[in-house]
Parts: structure tokens; C-alpha cells; sequence
């Protein structure tokens, strides 16, 4: 056990510490739940992937470096503090990405990879249906052969980006006499096709973070399908893996959050404190954050050494979510009467963005598998109980 | 940056997890108790053999001069079956603060004795209103301010302290500070209670581990097989959620408590805050798992006669012990809560 960077790695800490610092607007981008925040969240990718910082755990020819996970881990920390924009490619880099170079052909590599690390092409997921959310495998919409095409009828919902993004993925029923898991095919849709409508739907904040997709017979070409036919599933829970895994979650954000609330708390700690429950909740929000942490690098170090993600990305999605939960919760508390002001209200100076992050943090503990559902895999794979 | 442990301890983690096991069973535990001492000779002279109890003693003297990285994950199974006897506190608290000494005869002596298994010494801090095993001890180190004694045990002048755990031997010692006793003193003498404080915590948080861990698999194995409404109560939602949120809360213990240790054996300038952490996490892991698992062992968890209560009452017993809740708080808060505080993204590994 070393407790300690390389050389090298902290040389490459200072690299990308001070890449950021010359390249990082200056000027908070607007949301990318809007038309012109996307588009500015578009431009980034791009300058990420000119300085070669798109996605750095990706092979050199793609673009990337080759970083190891504790270099994915540096870049993350240093990502966050020097307060960058958020990525709007994440469905894409984070999910997708690895799942093609994992189960993709060479051509669809070639295809896809370089337009997704420039952001010329933004990433939407498709997975859940109307009937299909925690329970994926009840999906119906339907992925027909016709020649050397895929026709395609059926509703998606939740889909997160899809209302500027332009391409998504998700699972399809390509056998119709199949059921559960089985006859399912991992399909890539562009999101201009004909016979697709996208209806965004507002989240809490307004915006439409997300959408429905209508499959109006909508033909996509067999080179589109990734994985084998009727393979889907198992495509699908490769992804479904990064996303609850190291990548989407990764420590540094919630570090981030808990630095902040320590200074929201330190700068309003006379009216603070006449609720004795804060304090405590923001020195708990310092100890989980770093024990978040603390696991996280325990976690890389045994994959690097050849060890494989089990259940505890299970643990890992409860902690980090319930985590944000509770350490924007507590912001709210401390900010009081001022806590439901929106950032643009008048009266709203010294409140920052917490109102926006407390909002989304309410979804965390719902989406990429309900904690609830979290809970069920512990007992019954970790723990061994009865089903 | 390697956070892992090396596949020789893992190895001895898991051949001393088979010796407690096989060796500290729930029968062994309950018949200790009805015996005078509560302690094992026999098991403590498995204990030296094995070179468990010289561990951390220096070569020169005759122990393996291994560190709290190398311990902790022994402490975690000495926790996981309940273990009576003294062995955390011997090997992470009395053999370091005897080896940090100044070489010279009576050190060396000692701690010559305690790794050949002829002497066993007990530990009495400040911080812990009584003694651990100190009836059992040829010895007793206390602490007079910031002075370190070492006096020859006497047992007219211990008092035995009953504890809600039956296998915790707990006393209360009269004593006079006399110069001839006196190992260390002033700033020296602070520091070595400091690091005694600091080890004896990241014995608790450990144990405390591995107390979690027993907890969760008992009560896995009683929930799998009692039926109600026609099938095991572990089927149902309510009660699997109740014990994934102890898995939960363990798997995030861990880290810190591996992390302290390492701190530990290197003197890391913060290591300090490092056990606080752990032990917080560490013994809140243990008291979810003492207090979901008897809620879901029903009444059979509110009885003498289930097993669950020897882990749920060493659980409750250890919190208090090596610094309250309140002092390790305390210590949490003044390092994030102070001016450039080394919070945030890119500190957790600082320097």
C-alpha cells in the first residue's frame, strides 16, 4: 500500500491544472437544457478534444491518452476544481464510447468515435419505455428486419439530452415472439431520421432535460446494430455498468459540492448555527465525501490489478446519490428564507447555484436503476438473500 | 498510488480468519464468560505462536516489526468472531508505544517477554476510564498527565468494572505516579499518548468492521431460513433493504479505516484526522449492523440465547472506547472547518 502520487502522476496533475486554467470560460456557460447553452457545451467538447482532454482514458488514435484509472481520477479532480462545464456528451463518452470499443466493429469505431470526441455528434440514451423504467427488460418497441434495414415503432421516454442531441442508442425488441431480456438488439437511431418525433418534457427546473421519442416506422440500416442480434441485453448492461461504475460519478464532483458547503456554512455560521443539525450534516458531508473517495481509489487500484466491478457499483450508486441529496439539503437549510429564490431573483445575491442542484439531486436516487432497486441487487448478490 | 493490500496479507488475513474461526466459536465465547478470568491461556499462547501477539514488536526483541497496515486487516477478523482476548490493543497500542520508547533494558525486556508470550501488559489511558484486561496484565501502562508509568500489576488495587459485554474485563486501577516508574514525560511523553489515542481507535474502527460484517452475515443466514407467510423473512423487501443499507455503510468504512492505518505506519502529519474519520464511519457501520440485525432477527434478536448480542454488545461497548463520538468530531471539524482548510477535489492524498 502506497498512499501516494508518482512523479509522474503529479506531473500530469500540473499538466491538465494548467491546460485548464488557460482554457476554462471564464464565464459560466448557460445551461445545456437550452438551445444556445448546448451549443456553447458543443464548443467545449471541441476545444476539450483539440488539447487532447475529451476523454482521456481513450487510446491515443482515438484522441485520448491512454490514462489509467488514477489518471482518470487526477483529470476528474482537477476537472472539477478548476470549475468546468458540465458534459454534454456524457451519454457518449462515458456510455457509449466504451461499450463500442468493447462490442462495436472496426467500421463503427471509425464512424462513430472521432464525430463523438469533437461533439460534432452529442449522444442521447433511449432505454426507458412507458412500461419499461425499473423493470428494462419489459421493453416493447420494435425493431422489425426488413432487408438489410432495422423498421422501427415504439415510444421511448426519459431520454436524457435527446431534445437538441443528435444521435441516441438504446434496446429494441427485434424478435417479436421473444420476452424479457431475451430478443433484444442494441440500435443506434440519428434523431433526424424520418418518422421520429422528440417531445421534450420539462424537469423540475423547467428545462427540458429530457424527452419522449416516437418510432414512426423509422428505417435504420443493419450497421447501425451494435452487438449481435437479439444480443442487446447483454450490450446494454455493459453500459449500463459504466454508468453506475467509475465513470459518470466520479468523486471529485461530490468533493466539490462538499468544499462548497463548508464555505456556505463558515460564511453564514452565526444564523447557521442556530440549528445545531447543520454543522454536523456539513462535517458529514466532508467525511462521506472523502470516504467516497477513499473507496473509489481502492476500487481502481484492484481493477488496474486485474480485479473485477461486482455488486459495489451498487453501493457505489446509493452512496454518491443519497450523498448529494443529503449535502444539498443542507445548503438549503443554511441559505433559509432564501434558499427557493431562483439565481437571476433579486434578492437572490450570495445564493449561488444550489437551488439548481438540489433540484437535480432529487433525481439521482431515481435514474440509472431506482436506489430501491439498488438495494434488491445488494441482498440478493452481494448479501446472498433470497430472491 | 497503490491502495491495495499485498497478496502476503491477504494471505495471513485469511489463514488467522480461519484459526478464529475455527478456534473463537460462539460456544468458546459463552463459556469463557461463566469462568473466572473470561481469558484463554491456551488461546493466547496460539496467539504468540502464531506471532501474532509480537507483531508489531520490533526484530531486534524478538517480534516481527510489522506495522498497523499489516495488523488492521487482522484486527477487522479479531472483531469479526468476538475475539475476548486483548490482542488489538497488545499489538497496536502497547507493543508501538513501548517500541517508540528510548532503547533501554526495561523496554527491551518487556517487550522481549510480551513477543515470547511470558508477560502480557494492559493499557490505561486517559481517554478510557478503565482498564482492559488488566487482571490478566504483569504489567500496566499509565498515564499520569503526560507521563508514561509502567507499573508491575498488583490485584488488590484493581477493581473489576462489569460491562454490558460479558467478555469485556474492565477495571479500575489505584495508583500513586512515582518518579521510578516513569518511562516518559513532557512533550515526549504527550506525543506517545497521542499516538497510543490514535492507534487504539483504529483498533476500534477495525474491529468494528469486521463486528459489521459478522452482524450481516448472521443475520443474513437466520432471515434466509425463518419462514413466515410461507417463505423466508429474507425475501422480503422491507428486511434485504434494512441489510443492504449496512453493506452499504460498510463498504464505505473500509477505505477510511485501511487509509488510517497507512497514515499510521507513516506518520502522515494528518494521520490523526484520518483514524477520527474511520472511526466514526467504522463504528456507525457497526451500530446500523447491531440495530438493523436485531430487528430483523424479531424477538429471537431481544434474547440471550441468539448470537447476535455477543457482536451487537462489543459493537456498542468499542464506540465509547479510544475517544468518544464527541472527541472524534471534534478533531474532524477543526481540520476541515479551519482557514485553507485541505478540502475539496485533488487534498484527499495530499502530502
Amino acid at each position: 500500500m502506497e498512499l501516494a502520487y508518482t512523479e509522474e502522476q503529479q506531473a500530469f496533475r500540473l499538466q491538465i491544472r494548467n491546460w485548464l486554467k488557460n482554457h476554462v470560460p471564464k464565464k459560466p456557460l448557460k445551461s445545456f437544457d437550452t438551445e444556445a447553452g448546448f451549443a456553447q457545451h458543443r464548443k467545449w467538447e471541441a476545444t476539450l478534444n483539440k488539447g487532447r482532454w475529451g476523454m482521456v482514458t481513450w487510446p491515443e488514435e482515438l484522441g485520448g491518452r491512454g490514462c489509467d484509472l488514477i489518471e482518470w481520477l487526477i483529470f476528474e479532480e482537477e476537472y472539477y476544481r478548476a470549475g468546468s462545464p458540465a458534459r454534454v456528451n456524457q451519454n457518449g463518452i462515458f456510455l457509449l464510447g466504451p461499450t463500442l470499443m468493447e462490442y462495436g466493429t472496426e467500421e463503427q469505431k471509425k464512424r462513430i468515435l472521432p464525430k463523438m470526441a469533437t461533439g460534432e455528434e452529442v449522444w442521447a440514451q433511449a432505454w426507458s419505455e412507458p412500461n419499461a423504467g425499473s423493470d428494462m427488460a419489459a421493453i416493447r418497441a420494435r425493431a422489425d428486419r426488413d432487408g438489410d434495414h432495422y423498421v422501427i415503432n415504439g415510444q421511448k421516454t426519459w431520454s436524457t439530452r435527446a431534445v437538441y442531441a443528435d444521435w441516441s442508442f438504446g434496446m429494441f425488441r427485434t424478435d417479436p415472439n421473444s420476452e424479457r431480456h431475451h430478443g433484444l438488439t442494441f440500435i443506434l437511431v440519428p434523431l433526424n431520421a424520418e418518422g421520429i418525433t422528440v417531445r421534450p418534457i420539462p424537469q423540475l427546473d423547467g428545462l427540458p432535460g429530457f424527452a419522449e421519442i416516437f418510432f414512426d416506422n423509422v428505417r435504420v440500416p443493419v450497421e447501425n446494430r451494435l452487438g449481435d442480434e437479439g444480443a442487446g441485453w447483454k450490450v446494454a448492461m455493459a453500459t449500463a455498468g459504466f454508468e453506475r461504475g467509475l465513470m459518470l460519478r466520479s468523486p471529485a464532483r461530490f468533493q466539490e459540492t462538499a468544499r462548497r458547503l463548508v464555505e456556505l456554512y463558515r460564511e453564514n455560521q452565526e444564523s447557521a448555527d442556530r440549528d445545531p443539525m447543520v454543522r454536523e450534516a456539513v462535517l458529514r458531508a466532508w467525511m462521506d465525501a472523502e470516504a467516497y473517495t477513499l473507496t473509489t481509489y481502492q476500487t481502481a487500484c484492484r481493477l488496474s490489478k486485474g480485479g473485477k466491478i461486482g455488486a459495489e457499483s451498487s453501493t457505489n450508486k446509493i452512496f454518491w446519490s443519497e450523498l448529494d441529496q443529503k449535502m444539498h439539503a443542507t445548503a438549503m437549510s443554511i441559505l433559509g428564507a432564501r434558499a427557493e429564490l431562483l439565481p437571476h431573483a433579486p434578492a437572490a445575491q450570495g445564493v449561488g447555484h444550489w437551488l439548481d442542484g438540489f433540484l437535480f439531486s432529487q433525481s439521482g436516487t431515481i435514474y440509472a436503476g431506482t436506489n430501491e432497486i439498488q438495494r434488491n441487487i445488494i441482498a440478493e448478490r452481494m448479501l446472498g438473500m433470497p430472491r | 498510488m497503490d491502495f491495495t493490500f499485498t497478496e502476503d496479507q491477504l494471505l495471513f488475513q485469511e489463514s488467522v480468519r480461519d484459526f478464529l474461526v475455527n478456534e473463537v466459536t460462539t460456544e468458546s465465547i459463552r463459556a469463557l464468560w461463566e469462568t473466572k478470568t473470561g481469558r484463554s491461556d491456551e488461546l493466547w499462547q496460539q496467539l504468540v505462536e502464531m506471532g501474532l501477539v509480537g507483531m508489531t514488536v520490533p526484530e531486534a526483541q524478538g517480534g516481527l516489526g510489522m506495522n498497523a497496515v499489516d495488523f488492521v486487516l487482522l484486527a477487522q477478523e479479531c472483531g469479526y468472531v468476538a475475539l475476548p482476548e486483548n490482542l488489538v490493543e497488545t499489538v497496536l497500542v502497547v507493543a508501538p508505544l513501548l517500541a517508540a520508547l528510548p532503547e533501554s533494558d526495561v523496554r527491551n525486556e518487556w517487550l522481549q517477554k510480551m513477543a515470547a508470550g511470558e508477560a502480557r501488559i494492559a493499557v490505561g489511558h486517559s481517554r478510557n476510564p478503565l482498564v482492559s484486561d488488566a487482571h490478566t496484565a504483569d504489567a500496566w501502562l499509565l498515564q499520569h498527565n503526560d507521563e508514561v508509568h509502567l507499573v508491575k500489576a498488583r490485584k488488590k488495587n484493581m477493581r473489576r468494572n462489569e460491562s454490558v459485554d460479558p467478555s469485556r474485563r474492565l477495571h479500575s486501577i489505584e495508583w500513586a505516579p512515582k518518579p521510578a516508574t516513569c518511562l516518559a514525560k513532557g512533550p515526549a511523553g504527550k506525543a506517545l499518548w497521542m499516538q497510543a489515542l490514535n492507534y487504539g481507535a483504529l483498533g476500534v474502527a477495525a474491529q468494528s468492521l469486521g463486528l459489521a460484517q459478522r452482524m450481516i452475515d448472521l443475520s443474513v443466514k437466520y432471515t434466509s431460513e425463518r419462514q413466515q407467510f410461507g417463505k423466508p423473512i429474507g425475501s422480503f423487501q422491507a428486511v434485504k433493504h434494512h441489510m443492504a443499507n449496512v453493506a452499504v455503510q460498510l463498504e464505505y468504512a473500509k477505505a477510511p479505516v485501511y487509509r488510517a492505518a497507512w497514515s499510521l505506519a507513516n506518520n502522515h502529519r494528518h494521520a490523526g484526522v484520518h483514524v477520527s474519520h474511520a472511526k466514526i464511519a467504522a463504528t456507525e457501520a457497526a451500530l446500523l449492523a447491531a440495530r438493523n440485525g436485531i430487528q430483523v432477527h424479531g424477538a429471537m434478536g431481544y434474547t440471550w440465547e441468539v448470537d447476535m448480542h455477543i457482536f451487537a454488545k462489543r459493537a456498542w461497548a468499542l464506540d465509547g472506547a479510544w475517544g468518544d463520538r464527541a472527541f472524534h468530531k471534534t478533531r474532524v471539524a477543526k481540520f476541515v472547518l479551519k482557514d485553507n482548510a485541505l478540502i475539496g477535489a485533488s487534498n484527499t492524498f495530499v502530502a
